[in-house]
Order: C-alpha cells, then sequence, then structure tokens
C-alpha cells in the first residue's frame, strides 16, 4: 500500500517568539514544517511498521516556494521512503481551494506508480490555519474523509477513526482509499536520529512543476484565488499594561482592576 | 444591498440555540435580509420565535435528523436551503469549516473562516480576522459571486432586531448525496452547567501552576459568570477534560475577559486567545510570556492571590 502524507512549509513559531524576545533577528522565510504534519507523518510511519516488511511505502508532498523542500527533507528525516516537491511560480497566493487541486494532481501522479490507499494530513496549518485543505483535498480526490483523527486504524481495506468533536465522540469508518487528517492526540512524533538523518541526505527529493503533473496554471494561483488579503497590518501591542507583584494585596488589586473595567 | 439574503446555518444542541447564531443573525442584518438554516430535527416554536426576533424572515427547516453529522450531507443540505443567498454565514466550529469546504466545492463560493465580522463593499463581501497569532489583522475579500464565512463567537454583539419578525417556517426538501464514510458511533459529551467554553463572555483559564487543583478556577469563574478553560499541559496531565482546552489545537477563544492562571503563555495557547477584549494573568515567574499580552498581570502564587481576588469579587457582588 502507498501512503501519501502532506507536510506544510510554515513560518517558525517559536522563531517568531525568538524574535519578540530580542534575539536573533530572523528574516521571514525562516520556517519549518508544520508542527502538526509530525503527527501525520507518525500516522504513516506506525502504520507501515505494523505491516509486513515490504507492504507500505510513505511519500510525503509539499506545495509550496523553493524554500518549502525542508519540509519533505524534513520528512524524510523523520523515515518516509519519498519526497515529492510540487514547485512552480504560478502556485504562488493559491486559496486552499488552488492547493488542493495541485495537492490531489500530486497524488494522482504517484498513483501512476500503483495505487494510493491512504492520504494522511494534519489537522491544520499553523499559519493558516483554516483545517479546511483535509476536506478539499478528499473531494478533489473523490475519496472517503476521516477528517481529526484522534486513533486510527486501519485492517482489511478499512479505516476507523476517532473524533473528538465539542459535542460528541464518534466513530466513523470508511473503505479504503480514505483520506485522513490526524490531530496532535493522534500519537507523539519521533525525533531523527543520526542513522535517519544521515540517510535522508542520500535520499533524492522529485520536484515537479504543474506541467509534469497536468495542472492547468489558470486555475491555481493569486488569479484563481476566491479569496485577496487586501489589508494586513501587525496589530498594535496592548497599551497601558500593569502588572504588580503581591505583597499581600495582589487579589485585592486584580479584583479592583475588574471592577474598574466594569468586567465584574 | 437590503435585498442581499444573507443565510444563518443556526447552532442548536437540544433545541437549544447557541448563542453565537443570535451573533451571526445581527451581523446578517448588517449586509442584508436574514434567512436561517435549521438543520436536524423540526425545531419548536420557542426557537422559530427567537430566530424572528433577531431579525429572521424565515427558518428553512432540513429535517434530515442525524445525517447532519456528515459533512457533505450537511453541505447538500445547506446548498439546497440557500441557493438564492450571496453570502451563507456560520459559526467557526471543526465541522462547520468542513461543510463550508463542500459548499464551496459545489458552488464555487469563496470560503473565510473565523472571522471577526463582514461587511459589503461595492457588491463584494469582505471579512475582518485576526491571523498568526492574533499578532495581525487582516481584511480579505472574497472575489467569487457567493461567499461563506464562519465568525468566531463574541466578534459582534448580539441584538434583537427593531422590529422582530415573525419568521415564518419553510420546509426544504434537499436531494442528500451517497456518502462513503459511515457514522458507527457518536457519544455525546455530557454538558456542563453554565455557557460552554467557546461562546463565554469571561474565560478563567488554568496551566501547570494549579498543580491539578482546578478549585479556585472554577470559583473565580463562577464569581466572574464564566467558564472554565484550560493550557494543553492540564488536559495532557488529565486534571480537567480535553473539551476545555484553549489554543491553536483546542477551542479559539474571543471573550470579552480571559484570565490566565499559572499559565506560561506558550505560543500555541496564545494563538487560541490573544484576540480577548482584556487578558489579566497571574503567574509567580515574572518572566512568564503571558505578560507580554496581559492588560493586568499580577506576579505572585495563585494560591494567594485567587481567594482573596474571589472574596473582594463576591464582596463587590453582594454590595
Ligand atoms: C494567514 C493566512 C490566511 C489564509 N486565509 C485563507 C482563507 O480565508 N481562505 C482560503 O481559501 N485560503 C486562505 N489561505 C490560503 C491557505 O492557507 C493555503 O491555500 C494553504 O495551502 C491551505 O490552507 P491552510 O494553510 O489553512 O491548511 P489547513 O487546512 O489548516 O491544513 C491542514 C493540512 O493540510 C496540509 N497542507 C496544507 N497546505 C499544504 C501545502 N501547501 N503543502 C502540503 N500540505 C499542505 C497539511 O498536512 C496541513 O496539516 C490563507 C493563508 C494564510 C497564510
Ligand atoms: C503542535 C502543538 C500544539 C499545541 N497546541 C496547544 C494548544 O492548543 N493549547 C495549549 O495550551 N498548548 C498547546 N501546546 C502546548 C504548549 O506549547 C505548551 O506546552 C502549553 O501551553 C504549556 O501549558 P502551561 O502554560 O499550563 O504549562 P507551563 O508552560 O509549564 O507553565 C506553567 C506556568 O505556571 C506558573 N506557575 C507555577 N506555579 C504557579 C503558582 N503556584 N502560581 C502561579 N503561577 C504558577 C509557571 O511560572 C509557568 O509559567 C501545543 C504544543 C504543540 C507542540
Amino acid at each position: 500500500m502507498r501512503i501519501v502524507v502532506t507536510v506544510k512549509f510554515v513560518p517558525d513559531l517559536q522563531s517568531q517568539r525568538s524574535f519578540t524576545d530580542g534575539t536573533v533577528t530572523r528574516t521571514a522565510d525562516d520556517g519549518t514544517m508544520n508542527e502538526l504534519d509530525e503527527n501525520a507523518v507518525e500516522a504513516a510511519l506506525q502504520l507501515k511498521e505494523s505491516l509486513p516488511e515490504g507492504e507500505a511505502e510513505v511519500y510525503a508532498i509539499t506545495v509550496g516556494g523553493p524554500d518549502a523542500v525542508a519540509a519533505v527533507r524534513k520528512a524524510l528525516q523523520l523515515g518516509v521512503d519519498h519526497a515529492v516537491h510540487v514547485c512552480d511560480e504560478a502556485i504562488a497566493g493559491s486559496d486552499v481551494f488552488g492547493t488542493a487541486r495541485v495537492l490531489a494532481a500530486a497524488v494522482r501522479q504517484i498513483e501512476k506508480d500503483g495505487p494510493v490507499g491512504l492520504v494522511i494530513t494534519g489537522m491544520a496549518a499553523l499559519d493558516g490555519l483554516t483545517s479546511m485543505l483535509p476536506t478539499a483535498l478528499a473531494a478533489q480526490l473523490d475519496i472517503a474523509q476521516l477528517t481529526l483523527a484522534s486513533t486510527l486504524a486501519v485492517a482489511d481495506g478499512v479505516a476507523t477513526i476517532e473524533r473528538h468533536l465539542p459535542d460528541a465522540h464518534e466513530t466513523v469508518t470508511a473503505k479504503l482509499p480514505a483520506l485522513v487528517s490526524v490531530t496532535d492526540e493522534a500519537n507523539k512524533p519521533r525525533y531523527p536520529n543520526f542513522k535517519l538523518i544521515m540517510a535522508a541526505r542520500s535520499k533524492p527529493v522529485t520536484t515537479l512543476s504543474l506541467a509534469d503533473i497536468g495542472v492547468d496554471r489558470a486555475q491555481v494561483g493569486a488569479m484563481a484565488s476566491r479569496t485577496t488579503v487586501i489589508e494586513a497590518s501587525p496589530q498594535p501591542p496592548r497599551e497601558n499594561r500593569l502588572k504588580v507583584t503581591d505583597t499581600g494585596d495582589g487579589g485585592t488589586h486584580l479584583a479592583q482592576f475588574l471592577i474598574e473595567r466594569g468586567l465584574a | 444591498m437590503t435585498d442581499t439574503i444573507v443565510a444563518v446555518l443556526v447552532e442548536h444542541r437540544n433545541h437549544e440555540i447557541a448563542q453565537p447564531t443570535f451573533e451571526a443573525l445581527t451581523l446578517a442584518r448588517s449586509i442584508g435580509r436574514p434567512v436561517a438554516v435549521w438543520m436536524g430535527q423540526e425545531p419548536p416554536a420557542d426557537a422559530v420565535a427567537a430566530l424572528g426576533e433577531f431579525g429572521a424572515q424565515e427558518v428553512r427547516v432540513l429535517a434530515i435528523g442525524e445525517r447532519a453529522r456528515h459533512p457533505k450531507t450537511a453541505s447538500a443540505a445547506l446548498a439546497a436551503a440557500a441557493g438564492d443567498a450571496a453570502l451563507v454565514l456560520v459559526v467557526s466550529t471543526f465541522l462547520t469549516k468542513e461543510i463550508a469546504t463542500h459548499l464551496a466545492i459545489a458552488t464555487d463560493a469563496g470560503v473565510v473562516v473565523d472571522a471577526a465580522g463582514a461587511d459589503m463593499v461595492d457588491g463584494r463581501v469582505e471579512v475582518r480576522q485576526t491571523v498568526f497569532g492574533a499578532t495581525w489583522n487582516v481584511r480579505t475579500r472574497i472575489n467569487a459571486d457567493r461567499a461563506i464565512v464562519a465568525v468566531l463567537p463574541n466578534t459582534t454583539k448580539a441584538t434583537p432586531a427593531d422590529t422582530a419578525a415573525v419568521a415564518e417556517v419553510v420546509d426544504v426538501v434537499a436531494a442528500l448525496p451517497d456518502v462513503r464514510e459511515s457514522i458507527d458511533a457518536v457519544v455525546p459529551v455530557a454538558r456542563e452547567e453554565g455557557v460552554p467554553l467557546s461562546e463565554a463572555a469571561v474565560v478563567v483559564a488554568g496551566g501547570r501552576g494549579t498543580n491539578g487543583d482546578y478549585t479556585l478556577v472554577r470559583e473565580l469563574a463562577d464569581v466572574l459568570s464564566g467558564a472554565v478553560g484550560a493550557s494543553r499541559d492540564a488536559t495532557d496531565e488529565g486534571w480537567i477534560s480535553h473539551e476545555h482546552m484553549v489554543g491553536q489545537t483546542g477551542v479559539t477563544v474571543t471573550p470579552a475577559l480571559y484570565v490566565a492562571c499559572g499559565i506560561s503563555g506558550a505560543v500555541h495557547h496564545r494563538g487560541g486567545m490573544q484576540a480577548s477584549g482584556t487578558i489579566v494573568a497571574v503567574n509567580i515567574d515574572p518572566d512568564a510570556p503571558i505578560f507580554e499580552i496581559a492588560d493586568f498581570g499580577v506576579v505572585g502564587d495563585l494560591n494567594d492571590v485567587l481567594p482573596q481576588a474571589i472574596d473582594a469579587l463576591r464582596a463587590h457582588r453582594q454590595g
């Protein structure tokens, strides 16, 4: 069985924080593989390892600019077998639907060598954070969607997940092929070890353009995007912030603050 | 412009309408003519009346029962009920984001989720959002003729319409698609007393610093009529159930007041609460990152600070 994992290249969350903490100033393209995609990679690797040797192969795909190759390289270090980077200027500015179209075409490209049983994604990308991509990709591929899995089991060609929604916990099943998005509850991602890091160095990354996967340039990118950001500004810092040290009356100060602000 | 039909998908549980639905109806009224879309079992009369009070002129009902749990099915039903709407508003949840995605694919609509507001500019829907863990404000235009916006709770103040409509109930019949997934078990999560976390105007959250004892956090939430939240470390420890987790992988909250007790303020946590109105933090460590975003911070032990605050607030309430 072929298992495809989607991994997104996103700005490093922690680097933004260390920037505000006044440490190293980093460039805007300082990024990493989306943390939540580590759970997707882990789910794919665990599934592969649960099957007899040679029965499953794991592919990682990323869609993004030249820097995004770092995301699939990270996946190789974690132990995936193959890496695919779809990179084309025309993809820049795609919305969720454009991105899903490109990812779907890349999955179909992999299918040319043999069927894909599962596509595993993260629950959200920590930059766009829409959580819409998994649904859009399943729809594009016209396969079952098992989203927000906090557990995943595959047996006899059927995938079963548990999904924790605020009002209920659901158990959902579907025949393969299926798309599964996993939450950070699903597993504990492994760390790359020295052996894997060395092995990853010699593994190739397949780079594909839109032409390679047969996607019409007019259907993706900023021009085809159904949404356009027209204004963006940093949130002004909160003004008149107060910090007191408790010397026996900290609780009273807190209460007074809430009362003065009309919040109590 | 007022001819624009704005469909609002009603969030309800056991026939009780969730407050964010009224916020969405209020927002819908500022843009066009609101119609409510109700999925599941038939709505009770008082629910229809309440929707009318907030301006819904029609309540379009899809009696599809539990099938509404399937996002693709719910999307097909919503498409049948909202075919004439230029804008569909839903309350942002994981499930409605999936419904919105299917609906967008079926109707070529553009979607923005986790919105803080929307308006109509030159015939196009424009949406306000805070992104990157609420450190940036963006305005996004939806270029498509049809727009879907998922709004965060507490971003519009719900106000009844000046002239309450008597909402007309319209039954809608939808052709529902076959689905590939089967939902084999649904175990309801027991609902806690009081307001749900995502909708609460006040959230009092406790983290690792509580050491597992939520008594003071609950008491403070109680005296402020708020809901209880938690950090992931606290839910991972099993101190409190997962539904209470605030953050990028938990619930996103935008209450008027957020009180963080014994929470360091990790970037993942901040992403889910940084857009709150007023932020208060109690932390023993003066360098805790939560103080960077707190309007009012107390450096101290929560076991000393909270009991005193609770007493003072109780006294204020009584006097
Ligand atoms: C701040 C911001 C706001 C945005 N708002 C909107 C919006 O309102 N509407 C809209 O249509 N688009 C929006 N976009 C564009 C959208 O983020 C991208 O199209 C993106 O590739 C898919 O959406 P996501 O990042 O929200 O992914 P999510 O749906 O949150 O991601 C889920 C999973 O999908 C996979 N995945 C997502 N993107 C990729 C990728 N490029 N390569 C490989 N795997 C991937 C990952 O496994 C990830 O864990 C926004 C982008 C940003 C940065
Ligand atoms: C992919 C990913 C997603 C994540 N998503 C989320 C998420 O959605 N939500 C989330 O919350 N976390 C999330 N996390 C975890 C997050 O990074 C932090 O680890 C977590 O938020 C820390 O919880 P905490 O603040 O309770 O604990 P800590 O960071 O340990 O902080 C405890 C704080 O309590 C203070 N303290 C201790 N004793 C006292 C006392 N007696 N009185 C007052 N203060 C005291 C300490 O000074 C400290 O600042 C995620 C992590 C990852 C990797």
